[in-house]
């Protein structure tokens, strides 16, 4: 009881977490809080987040590995969930408050602007994964599931590669969600995995017990 | 809040403020009274928004009459100034670190007097003038300021350039201490910038000394910056230390960056797009959520100007 009580707060919490940023964005909006570019503000505010969450969501499995909690991974519908929400939040306002609808030259962008592209290709390629995020969609799909879902890693090399392409001449930013994102992979390695718990003193030494050795 | 400094202008060179608003209220009323059109901001004189120190007897001008104005606060909070941070908001935020006063600019190279000239003689011996001109970043974004200033000709003539000299050399201070985004390689530091002699001499190319009446704030490029606006923004060096009258083609910090996205001359071209993105529209600082990019025009709406300075040349070879 104690347990589920506590199980929904967390839920709670990370729901409404999740939704700050937006809160942050609206509220700058209403407030004219969001500087003399406000549009670069949302589309930046939006695609800062969209990355964030995606990144957060790669970080789940590492840290049930790390851990030995399978609780972690539930988190993974949610963040992943929130991400493409930003994602389209960003989408949108690119079409909407940058392009002004031009759809002629919103198509000559996606075509002629790799940036562009690539950010696009990595949204379109979000949205078969939000569409089959459901339980039902996971029992249907069975097998099929997991490896449509292995889509979120190039997804993920995408958008960082979007923000590369992007960046005039400090690439900074780009460098350290490449670099996160970078870990996230390496950890998915199995022995990486088994020396960084060793290292970090997670490995219960099981073994050497059973072989009668002293402690 | 208040920190009480000493004046780093001599009080003599303030005009009285009483005299100074006097003065705007009747060229204001006098433009209400003859033109309609004039946008409510943009009277005769800007108004002073009376956070730096007044520049005195600036001259108003034609140029940019009835354009409406960016808000000064807009202006001085939304700059691309690496010196102090690759943010927007870094410039505003960093740069009262740099040391505006004393301030000297050296002016070399191939002219018959060489030499310097520190900033309280530039203010004192040019004649300062408000123009109002169209500001247009690379980026894609725009502002309209009511720089003070005078004709960079005016100073360049002073130090007797020879027939040698084709191009003229900015350079910006570089002192990583007063410049504390000079600590990382973001650029090829100091920033440096150069202008063809003709486009140097050309009257619109001016030297700015202040903005809305004011002395430069630092995030602007305190004490003395230029400003051609027909080319992009990042032509228009900032806190200029040394000017080198040279023949060949001066390497430039952006255009050495990255040669395919940035070219020496940089007019601004709805026709040539930046290859990463389209150069047809701009935002207008300070426009909103709502409001649609305005289109860009050839040499930034100063085509009548300076068109004769590029006939015959090729304008998306020579970007
Ligand atoms: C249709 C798809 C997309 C379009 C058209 C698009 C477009 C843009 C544009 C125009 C910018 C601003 C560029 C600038 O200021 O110079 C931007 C920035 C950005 N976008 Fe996207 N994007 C798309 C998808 C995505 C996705 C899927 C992600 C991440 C999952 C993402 C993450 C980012 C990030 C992190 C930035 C940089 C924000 C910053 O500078 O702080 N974008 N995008």
């Amino acid at each position: 009881m104690i347990d589920k009580m506590r199980r929904l707060t967390i839920w709670w919490l990370v729901f409404l977490g999740g939704l700050l940023p937006l809160a942050g964005i609206v509220h700058g909006g209403l407030y004219g809080d969001l500087g003399p570019n406000p549009v670069e503000a949302v589309l930046h505010g939006t695609g800062d987040w969209a990355l964030r969450l995606l990144l957060l969501t790669l970080a789940m499995r590492p840290l049930q590995r790390l851990t030995g909690r399978p609780g972690w991974l539930r988190w993974r519908r949610m963040l992943g969930l929130y991400s493409f929400f930003y994602a389209t939040l960003h989408g949108l306002t690119w079409a909407w408050l940058d392009q002004q609808w031009d759809l002629s030259g919103m198509l000559v962008d996606v075509v002629k602007r790799p940036y562009i592209t690539v950010g696009f290709t990595a949204l379109a390629l979000l949205l078969p994964l939000a569409a089959t995020s459901t339980r039902a969609a996971m029992r249907r799909l069975g097998r099929r599931w997991q490896r449509l879902h292995r889509l979120v890693y190039p997804i993920a090399v995408l958008a960082v590669l979007h923000f590369v392409w992007l960046v005039k001449a400090d690439w900074e930013e780009p460098a350290i969600y490449g670099g996160v994102l970078g870990v996230m992979l390496v950890l998915r390695i199995p022995t990486v995995m088994l020396v960084l718990r060793r290292v970090l003193g997670l490995e219960r030494p099981i073994l050497a017990r059973r072989a009668g050795d002293s402690p | 809040m208040l920190i009480k400094k000493p004046d780093p202008i001599k009080s003599s060179e303030i005009t009285d403020r009483a005299v100074w608003q006097d003065r705007r209220r009747l060229i204001k009323a006098a433009a209400a009274a003859g033109v309609g059109l004039v946008a409510e901001r943009a009277g005769a004189l800007a108004s002073r928004p009376g956070q730096g120190q007044a520049i005195s007897g600036v001259v108003d001008t034609d140029y940019g009459r009835g354009l409406a104005l960016t808000d000064f606060q807009d202006a001085t909070s939304y700059n691309n100034f690496y010196e102090f941070g690759t943010a927007k908001s870094d410039p505003a935020r960093h740069a009262h670190s740099l040391q505006t006063r004393p301030w000297t600019v050296r002016v070399d190279g191939e002219c018959d007097k060489p030499g310097e000239i520190g900033i309280e003689d530039i203010l004192k011996d040019f004649t300062q003038e408000e123009r109002i001109y169209r500001f247009r970043c690379v980026e894609a974004w725009a502002m309209t300021v009511p720089w003070v200033g005078f004709p960079l000709g005016d100073l360049l003539k002073r130090f007797q350039p020879n027939s040698r000299a084709n191009f003229v050399a900015f350079e910006t201070l570089f002192d990583p201490q007063q410049m504390p985004g000079q600590q990382r390689g973001v650029l090829d530091w100091p920033y440096r910038e150069g202008l063809r002699m003709d486009e140097a001499m050309h009257p619109l190319t001016l030297l700015a000394t202040g903005l809305y009446g004011e002395v430069l704030p630092n995030q602007n490029g305190a004490p003395l910056r230029l400003v051609v606006p027909l080319k992009y923004g990042f032509k228009s060096i900032k806190s200029i230390v040394g000017i080198r009258f040279v023949r060949d083609i001066p390497e430039t910090t952006w255009w050495k960056l990255a040669p395919r996205e940035y070219g020496f001359y940089a007019n601004v071209n709805p026709q040539v797009d930046h290859p990463r993105w389209s150069q047809k529209r701009h935002r207008v600082l300070g426009a909103g959520l709502f409001a649609a990019k305005q289109p860009t025009q050839l040499f930034n709406g100063y085509a009548e100007q300076v068109a004769g300075l590029y006939r015959g040349m090729d304008l998306s070879r020579f970007y």
